[in-house]
């Protein structure tokens, strides 16, 4: 995306959010995971016209998502996607939230089960800034996108492109588009393999859907 | 009867002045009134009919011309009709002022909103104090069992009345957002959106403990006089300001009455070794008893009480709450309070689980509060922010102008 002129909404938004906005037909009917402040949300009802819904897990951003006119509930991914009945949803998205879940496998399989298309994006944990620094200086890494230190970090299940390709592959969930992309948000081209994503990705974004 | 009389004594003399200008609002009330005729009666849920009824009810702001723009307000359990503005009966602001009013949360400017005093009440709907036509005396213990359901079947009677086919919002707190429920429940394509605050789908075993010692409490008044006091001139005061004084206990939190009283002593620097109102709580609580008798016929707190208990979702929609929303195209907003120990968050934490079952429009705000129960009906800034977001999107989605006027 360096180099191109972008509109200031585009300035101000999570690179992920623009990929995963990208991925989602508009109209279509969405459950985003983790929702945050709901500038996901926002971002898609402006640019799909998305029937857009939210979870969060904290009262604050919650009250803030209501009092802008969104859709959202306080919950938590691990705990209340069990609710929801099957293909509720054309897209249930997580974004940036899977590594902060207890049981990932879960979040994921209920994500699966819920849309007919499930959107994850997550930190790549197999980035070779990451690598480099537990390798020369054997300490937990600590990156722009990971900022914490491993004691207040609430990531606790993080994991690299390969482990969540994977992850996908014992789910049985096709994998129907995946894009990684580097720190100042270009995407990586899809020509490259596999182990180059895993490599030189700081973020993924995979669309997936049960096979 | 003072805030600092030492005990509840029996009453010697019949209404004081206030209970007059109430008994007088039962049958005669300051708000407008629509009766429903012999000939169209409610079927009460449970078989009997009920007719003819009244429903007493005020109005706030302007119906527009596409009839699009009407909030219906439930009330609480001893709530009336006089939402906003003033109260002809107490003198004194409408209970949702804070809500609801020119320019708030639930905007009269842009809004029309409708708020009844609910079927059993006692300020003008047809309730145990209003007159029985077959007998010219008060219905008394001869007003039928009614529940929410029957309450909200008035109500629509009511929007009906008023040419309104479909509701904007449905808001209301406590046993109003019971009333909300069923609204959303039953006549779900008349609600395009609804508000349940406060509230659960269905009535504890705690909850109905709380209402059958203020029930007992009422009947064990002997001035009750098994529910024919109107016709003898009596009233069972000191019964229900004891039931009063219980269940003000269950509408605030331990923190709240911790930070507000503590063992403060009430007007006093040391213990009297007496059962006087030693403590600032017990003149506190004798005084919301005694406020409370003024405005309230204990008949009326009975039904009312009973259809609170009565009241459970999942059983009247065949054991399972999601039936009761099933295909619902309403657009939720369901808000909970922290300190509230009467309805706790859990139990809205339900009603967005059965929500989310049938994939319904949901928002789900719990706020963060030490006010308890009331909390609803305070100044709670984040419940204010909530209601004008969640309704200034629904009145985008449903197309209505600001200002109502579409």
């Amino acid at each position: 995306m360096s180099g191109a002129v972008m509109t200031p909404r585009q300035a101000l938004t999570r690179v992920d959010h623009l990929l995963i906005s990208d991925m989602v037909r508009p109209g279509s009917r969405v459950l985003d995971v983790g929702c945050g402040d709901g500038d996901l949300l926002e971002l898609l009802r402006e640019l799909r016209g998305v029937d857009g819904r939210g979870v969060e897990i904290s009262r604050d951003r919650v009250n803030a998502c209501v009092a802008r006119g969104l859709s959202v509930i306080q919950g938590d991914a691990d705990r209340d996607l069990a609710a929801y009945p099957d293909a509720a949803f054309d897209y249930a998205i997580l974004s940036l939230t899977i590594q902060a879940t207890r049981q990932p496998r879960i979040v994921l399989e209920n994500l699966l089960r819920i849309g007919r298309h499930a959107i994850v994006s997550f930190p790549n944990f197999g980035h070779w800034r990451v690598r480099g620094q537990l390798m020369f200086h054997g300490r937990m890494p600590r990156t722009d996108h990971l900022p914490e230190a491993w004691y207040d970090s609430p990531d606790g299940h993080l994991c690299t492109i390969k482990d969540f390709a994977e992850l996908c592959e014992q789910l049985n969930a096709r994998v129907e588009s995946k894009v990684a992309f580097n720190a100042s948000g270009q995407k990586l081209g899809t020509w490259l393999p596999l182990t180059a994503h895993n490599l030189l990705g700081e973020k993924a974004v995979f669309q997936l859907t049960k096979r | 009867m003072t805030a600092n009389d030492p005990t509840v004594k029996p009453s010697d003399q019949p209404s004081g002045q206030e209970r007059a200008l109430h008994t007088r609002e039962a049958t005669n009330p300051s708000s407008q009134i629509v009766r429903f005729p012999e000939g169209a009666p409610l079927t009460l849920s449970s078989g009997r009919t009920f007719g003819p009824f009244d429903v007493a009810y005020q109005t706030y702001g302007a119906l527009n011309a596409a009839k699009s723009n009407a909030i219906l307000l439930c009330h609480a359990l001893t709530g009336d009709q006089y939402a906003a503005g003033d109260n002809p009966v107490t003198k004194k602001p409408g209970w949702w002022t804070t809500l609801v009013g020119p320019g708030k949360s639930i905007d009269t400017d842009k809004y029309f909103v409708i708020c009844t005093n609910t079927l059993g009440g006692c300020l003008g709907s047809s309730g145990p104090a209003s007159i029985n036509p077959s007998t010219g005396k008060a219905y008394g213990l001869d007003f039928p069992v009614i529940t929410i359901a029957d309450m909200v079947a008035a109500q629509a009677r009511l929007i009906e009345h008023l040419g309104i086919e479909q509701l904007f919002s449905v808001v209301g707190g406590s046993m109003g957002g019971m009333q909300v429920l069923e609204w959303a429940a039953r006549f779900g394509d008349r609600v395009f959106s609804a508000i349940p605050i406060a509230t659960a789908p269905r009535h504890s075993a705690q909850n109905i403990a709380f209402h059958e010692v203020g029930r007992q409490a009422v009947m064990a008044d002997p001035e009750w006089r098994a529910g024919r006091y109107l016709e003898e001139g009596a009233f069972p005061k000191n019964g229900l300001a004891v039931a009063r004084m219980a269940a003000h206990i269950t509408y605030l939190s331990e923190e709240a009455l911790q930070i507000k009283f503590g063992r403060n002593l009430q007007a006093r620097t040391q213990k009297t070794f007496s059962f006087d109102a030693d403590f600032q709580i017990e003149s506190y609580l004798r005084h919301q008893g005694s406020t409370f008798v003024d405005r309230f016929d204990a008949n009326s707190y009975l039904y009312i009480t009973r259809a609170t208990d009565y009241f459970d979702m999942e059983a009247e929609f065949g054991g399972k709450l999601a039936n009761a929303f099933q295909g619902t195209k309403t657009r939720f907003c369901v808000v909970s309070f922290t300190s509230d120990w009467l309805y706790p968050t859990r139990e809205s934490r339900d009603i967005v689980r059965a929500l989310n079952a049938v994939a319904a429009n949901v928002s789900f705000v719990e706020i963060d509060s030490d006010k308890g129960h009331d909390a609803f009906l305070l100044e709670e800034k984040v419940l204010f922010r909530t209601v004008e977001g969640f309704l200034s999107a629904a009145a985008e989605a449903r197309g209505l102008t600001v200002g109502g006027r579409s």
